[in-house]
């Protein structure tokens, strides 16, 4: 298990001081102009030793996608923007970086906003998030006081302002490019790639977006040393990571832990294992709502890291697992989240608009047994027809947890289906 | 779900002499000719003004950020926090109803709202203090089943203890934030597994707990 | 020379620019991809997803509207990237697509106006399946009142936001948008707001599907049932191409033709929607004004009538209106000057010289309005005169162009500031101007500028600003007035000149002036207007619709107008008419059909022959005399009652006073 010493959020729970002086304490903000001294190259090499991959979802190097910025700005502003829209089904892990180590991320900004030329940084946190919002701007405010931000932030020699915008109720703009339309003002409807933010981003500046753990935990990286991050977890799954264990568990909670912890271990040792032990496991979704749900077989062994999981037909996503026990109606639970993408599709393209109603309703419908057999498959071939075909990974999103339920959890489909027409035979008799 | 103006609008609005100049004050952080971007922050806080969001509001934020009136309205349309209906005068409840929550029991606290409220969502109750709805992810997932109510989320519920939070809130009290498991924050219920610190030596409230309490009955600055 | 990137598109090499969309090379190389959403002259959406194509080595297909040629990345062995337009990958992505378009779709394909000529009929006959898998209830959305031009059926809308780009990019309105989200999107007008821009037909066209239609060609006919003619418009001076559709003698409806140097391939409405105008009101039959008025004639009757007139005239003059044909006018200017008589077409008075091209038809052409650094207008307001112009202005501004003005056009689709507001503003801004402050400039002189006082100054200083460097274009807002003075069909002194002392008047089809009491006057046209009601003898002729005829746009390019249908009743082809009162005078033109009397014309203005071409005039200035000052005026406000036919149409009508409604509470607030 992560010893308390290699936890880069110390104060995850808010047990202790939030405020500047807290994170002072905590070893935050130390020393950060001297990293910064160290030059820009220096960070983002770093960052790439780290092996730190994005922990919003995609995992996408870290530091490989800081280096797609220009190295200079043809007279163009470069941006950086924070993800904080955490609205993944399942996902709560940013939220306690943003109400309990604020000053984390708000560091975090300022170097990676200095590696990549940026003397502006947004943070983009969901709406819903109104306490959250208050705390950060709190932390924002007191770095301001503390010359941490603005001119010569930290003393640094660099400028850098940090402003914190909010959304308001929609989960699309946690994809990069919605997020940039909605900061810019507009309905949250994803951009075609290319171009990529890095090219043309916010208002059509050099732009990178990076979820707030990404971001969070590059201070202490810094500190630390890329060799000690990549030092956990294991290969092409480095450092540690924010767990958040949300359904038929015992204790759920939000953890940082090792990368590449077994599912089983994070489940047993914090979460006080599953709701009637580990025999009473249905399924687990290891990584948000996006992502295939696993029957208790495989989950015996997985691993908590982006290979395993992707090996084994899912993926660590969020890394917020939802845990069902064998009480749970799995085709109801898949239902809701068919529900939830048809809610929060944007209606910009037809795969996503049209293919996200139409499944959720013949979900619907089998959450009843209302159905034939055969529509088990058609299912699966609509969900086929929207996956790929978007502009955005929503469709994908909301294709994959349906094909996940439909390769693990088919006989029980087909066997509510049987027992509802055995009940409508019944009534007809 | 379609999202339309009400059928009944206010005559005008105005943002009161305080949010106008907290409004001016957020167009500070754009770059010049950028100000659109200020439109969610501006309608938000139009809605906290009025309770809901109504047409001359839309039209107001438009011009004040000089984009045309159906701009605003896609915008305003597209976020499902801006309410273009009236509320409950005294708390609209948001209940989380996806899976997390859903496998938790949220089914049972909509029930709840049904009976207690009104039969569907967004519909005021008779009294006129009431209103709720199912939302999406709230993004407390490990504390479910939760509400959302203004601006602070109440966790670990049982349908008893919404019961309760709607009383308190038709008594015109402000009921505490937070856990109803006696949790702190997102730790594990019992006690952290990580970073213990002795009980004695924590704020007695988390931070957003503290926050809730400090500002107004729930209100406070946004 | 642009940089040219290789790709392979279904196995066949081609080069292409590398800021072009797959779409358009895959256009070029000859192969068709299936769309809804793109358009070639709107920005890029992307979201119907139907021209997916399969680039390999993508991990997914990808939106060809969108992939620029410069993005593909060429193969690990550095061989040209490879795009492939057919094959499974696209072929089931498109299925998929096509499905899902349809699955909310109704199935009123019968009873739908689009029905024959709809991108999703098409395409579903393509990609479609003939079952739906989809059993659940269809989403259905209420209509919208979009005024008395588009009708809407908005359950047939698949969100391809066709409408509200054009709206907002091309005719620069900002009341569409799509509301709400996901399956419950909606397009809509602001509050159910009618449209407030005489460019809106255009998105009927734009529609793919059966959404947008035209509410005065509502279950009026089937496509299939049309014959289709191409020719040319005369609503306003622009020339825009068209293509006129009719049953039978009935004009049904009219529609754009691409013309990139002209109207690329919008129309106004007044040019789209006047065609219940071609059937009313019209001059069917000759009239001779006895004891109880005007009493209808047989042709005989009629003629001889005018040819006594004629030559029992002292003075003789003839005028010809705003929507007069080449051909008529060179021939009866052959005719009235072999009687004595003087032609004159500039009826409203305008100051445009006779003689000089430049100075009638300037030196510029619509097109140069593209590459315009800065434009200027002088009295005019091209909204009202000419929509489409003025779409193609707001473009030079998206892109980046100034544009400023003489004179007080308001409600522009672009910002314009004020260059000054009187004659002495415009000179010392001429005065100031040196050779580097005139490179990109496009100077747009309105008629209205050009019927004022001291107009003549006017289109001096235009001439000199065009001397420094400028292009000049006029802005006629009269179809036939270049055509007629490249026929000479004017004098000096102007209408003034021709008209005092004049006993006998022949008007070729001018309703927009007031002719004196005292001449005898006999009147040439199509509709029961103005002229007609002053006149003493008619000669009921055809319609633009209604013959072949050359016409002369406002940048000087002649093109042919041909006939769609037959003109009503006895009424006669404009060119026959002066042939037939010729030979009733026994003084017969030397020519007996349309292709002698085009050869005659040819012969003395060549530059007609060359239909379509652009003539390049020299620039002759004129002499830049002192005045009077008086302040620059861009005309009046009115755009759908600007000639006899459409001052004959119900819809043009009904808009004009919607208009007025809309306008008052203004006044009222003003």
């Amino acid at each position: 298990m992560l010893s308390d010493k290699d936890r880069i959020f110390t104060n995850l729970y808010g047990f202790e001081d939030c405020s500047l002086a807290g994170a002072h304490k905590r070893g935050h903000w130390d020393g950060t102009a001297e990293l910064m001294a160290r030059g820009r190259n220096w960070i983002i090499d770093q960052v790439k030793a780290s092996g730190l991959r994005g922990r919003g979802g995609a995992g996408f190097p870290t530091g490989l996608k800081w280096s797609f910025m220009p190295r200079k700005s043809d007279g163009r502003p470069h941006y950086l923007v924070v993800n904080a829209d955490e609205s993944e089904p399942g996902t709560c892990k940013d939220r306690e970086i943003m109400r309990h180590e604020p000053h984390t991320l708000v560091e975090g900004s300022l170097l990676a906003g200095f590696a990549m030329g940026a003397e502006v940084g947004y943070i983009y946190i969901r709406g819903e998030f109104i306490r959250e919002r208050q705390l950060l701007q709190k932390a924002i405010d007191e770095a301001y006081d503390a010359g941490l931000l603005g001119d010569n932030a930290a003393s640094s020699g660099w400028r850098f302002d940090l402003y914190l915008h909010h959304g308001a109720g929609a989960y699309i703009c946690g994809e990069e490019t919605a997020l940039l339309e909605s900061l810019e003002g507009k309905k949250g409807m994803p951009r075609m790639k290319p171009p990529f933010p890095a090219a043309i981003g916010l208002w059509g500046c050099p732009t990178t977006v990076n979820n707030v753990e990404s971001i969070a935990v590059v201070p202490t990286i810094l500190r630390r040393g890329a060799e000690w991050f990549a030092g956990l977890g294991s290969k092409n799954n480095t450092g540690t990571k924010i767990f958040a264990i949300s359904g038929h568990v015992n204790s759920p909670c939000v953890v940082e832990e090792e990368m590449a912890i077994p599912l089983r271990e994070l489940i047993d040792r914090h979460c006080g294992g599953v709701r009637g032990g580990w025999s009473n496991l249905k399924a687990v979704i290891p990584g948000g709502a996006s992502v295939p749900l696993l029957p208790r077989h495989i989950c015996d062994n997985a691993l908590m890291e982006f290979t395993w999981l992707s090996d084994n037909g899912s993926g660590l996503g969020t890394a917020a697992v939802i845990v069902m026990d064998e009480s749970t109606d799995v085709i109801k639970a898949i239902w809701r989240l068919s529900k939830f993408y048809k809610h929060e599709s944007c209606g910009q393209c037809t795969p996503c608009r049209e293919g996200t109603g139409w499944m959720m309703r013949v979900m619907d419908r089998l959450v009843r047994g209302e159905a034939d057999v055969a529509e088990i498959d058609m299912l699966h071939d609509v969900s086929k027809q929207v996956e790929g075909h978007t502009i955005c990974a929503l469709g994908d999103a909301a294709a994959w947890p349906i094909q996940g339920l439909i390769r693990h959890f088919r006989h029980e489909m087909e066997e509510r289906i049987a027992s509802c027409n055995r009940q409508a035979n019944r009534m007809a008799a | 779900m379609q999202r339309k103006f009400h059928s009944e609008q206010p005559e005008s609005f105005e943002f009161s002499d305080g949010n106008l100049a907290w409004a001016r004050k957020q167009l500070e952080k754009y770059p010049d000719g950028r100000q659109a971007a200020a439109i969610i922050p501006l309608l938000w806080r139009a809605q906290k003004q009025e309770g809901w969001l109504t047409r001359p509001a839309v039209e107001y934020v438009a011009d004040m950020l000089g984009l045309a009136h159906i701009r605003a309205y896609e915008v305003a349309s597209f976020y499902f926090m801006f309410q273009l209906r009236p509320v409950g005068s005294k708390a609209h409840i948001q209940i989380c109803g996806t899976t997390c929550c859903m496998i938790c029991g949220a089914e049972d606290l909509i029930d709840l709202c049904r009976r207690k409220i009104s039969p569907k969502p967004h519909q005021v109750s008779p009294c006129g203090r009431f209103s709720w709805e199912e939302v999406e992810c709230l993004g407390a997932c490990a504390n479910a089943p939760m509400v959302q109510i203004g601006s602070d989320y109440y966790e670990d519920l049982s349908p008893d203890d919404l019961s309760n939070i709607v009383d308190e809130f038709g008594r015109g009290r402000f009921p505490a934030p937070g856990s109803r498991r006696g949790r702190y924050s997102s730790e594990p219920e019992g006690g952290p597994t990580s970073l213990a610190v002795d009980n004695q030596k924590r704020p007695a409230l988390a931070p957003a707990v503290a926050l809730a309490m400090r500002t107004t009955n729930g209100g406070g600055e946004s | 020379m642009p940089n040219l990137y290789k790709l392979m598109i279904d196995g066949h090499e081609v080069s292409a620019e590398g800021e072009l969309t797959l779409i358009q090379v895959c256009e070029q190389a000859g192969v068709e991809i299936p769309r809804f959403c793109y358009h070639e002259r709107l920005s890029i959406a992307g979201n119907c997803r139907m021209c997916l194509v399969e680039v390999v080595g993508a991990p997914k297909p990808v939106a060809s509207c969108a992939m620029q040629v410069r993005d593909l990345r060429p193969g690990r062995d550095g061989s040209p990237p490879q795009v492939r337009t057919s094959g499974q990958l696209v072929e089931k992505a498109r299925h998929g697509v096509m499905e899902f378009l349809l699955i909310n779709h109704p199935l009123d394909c019968p009873i739908c106006d689009q029905g024959g000529e709809c991108d999703l009929q098409d395409q579903a006959m393509a990609y479609g399946i003939d079952f739906s898998r989809y059993i659940e209830p269809k989403r259905a959305v209420d209509d919208l009142d979009l005024g008395p031009l588009v009708e809407t059926h908005m359950t047939r809308c698949i969100s391809c936001t066709r409408c509200v780009r054009f709206t907002t990019e091309v005719a620069g309105i900002t009341q569409m948008g799509q509301i709400g989200r996901g399956e419950d999107a909606e397009i809509t007008s602001y509050l159910n707001s009618t449209l407030d821009s005489n460019l809106q037909g255009n998105i009927i066209d734009l529609c793919p599907v059966g959404a947008l239609t035209s509410k005065p060609y509502a279950f009026v006919a089937r496509p299939w049932e049309l014959a289709k003619t191409e020719t040319i418009d005369v609503m306003d001076a622009l020339g825009s191409n068209i293509r006129v559709d009719t049953r039978g003698r009935d004009v049904m409806r009219i529609l754009p033709r691409n013309h990139d140097g002209i109207n690329q391939e919008w129309i106004s409405d007044k040019t789209r929607f006047v065609w219940d105008g071609l059937a009313c009101q019209r001059l069917d039959r000759p009239y001779v004004r006895r004891s109880r008025g005007l009493e209808a004639v047989d042709w005989d009757t009629a003629l001889t009538a005018a040819a006594s007139a004629i030559s029992a005239g002292r003075k003789l003059s003839a005028i010809a209106g705003d929507l007069a044909p080449v051909e008529a006018a060179f021939a009866l200017r052959q005719l009235i000057e072999a009687n004595g008589g003087v032609c004159e077409c500039r009826v409203d008075g305008a100051a445009l010289a006779r003689d000089n091209r430049s100075a009638y038809a300037g030196t510029a052409r619509i097109e140069d309005v593209d590459a315009a650094k800065r434009i200027v207008l002088i009295g005019t307001n091209p909204r009202v005169e000419a929509p489409v112009l003025n779409a193609r202005i707001r473009l030079a501004w998206l892109n980046g162009a100034e544009v400023g003005q003489f004179g007080d056009a308001e409600k522009l689709t672009y910002d314009c500031h004020a260059l000054g507001s009187d004659i002495e503003g415009l000179r010392s801004y001429c005065e100031s101007l040196t050779d580097e402050s005139t490179s990109g400039m496009l100077v747009i002189v309105g008629q209205p500028a050009l019927r004022q006082n001291g107009g003549d100054r006017i289109l001096a200083l235009a001439l000199e600003l065009a001397r420094r460097g400028a292009g000049l274009l006029f802005l006629h807002s009269a179809a036939g007035r270049v055509g007629a003075l490249d026929v000479g069909f004017s004098c000096d002194g102007g209408i003034e000149a021709a008209l005092s002392g004049a006993n006998v008047v022949f008007n070729l089809g001018a309703d927009e002036i007031d002719i004196p009491d005292g001449p005898q006057v006999i009147y040439q046209g199509s509709h029961g207007d103005r002229g007609a009601h002053r006149a003493d003898i008619i000669l009921p002729s055809a319609a633009y619709t209604e013959e072949s005829a050359i016409f002369v746009n406002t940048e000087g390019r002649p093109q042919l107008a041909r006939r769609a249908a037959f003109p009503p009743g006895q009424a006669r082809e404009n060119w026959a008419i002066v042939r037939a009162l010729s030979g009733v005078m026994n003084k017969p033109l030397k020519f007996d059909t349309l292709a002698q009397l085009r050869s005659t014309v040819f012969a003395s203005v060549p530059h007609l022959e060359r239909i379509d071409e652009v003539p390049v005039n020299e620039l002759r200035p004129l002499p830049v005399r002192s005045g009077r000052n008086s302040p620059i005026s861009s005309g009046s406000d009115s755009f759908y009652l600007s000639n006899a036919i459409s001052r004959s149409s119900a819809v043009m009508a009904e808009m004009a006073s919607l208009g007025n409604a809309k306008r008052q509470p203004e006044r009222m607030a003003a």
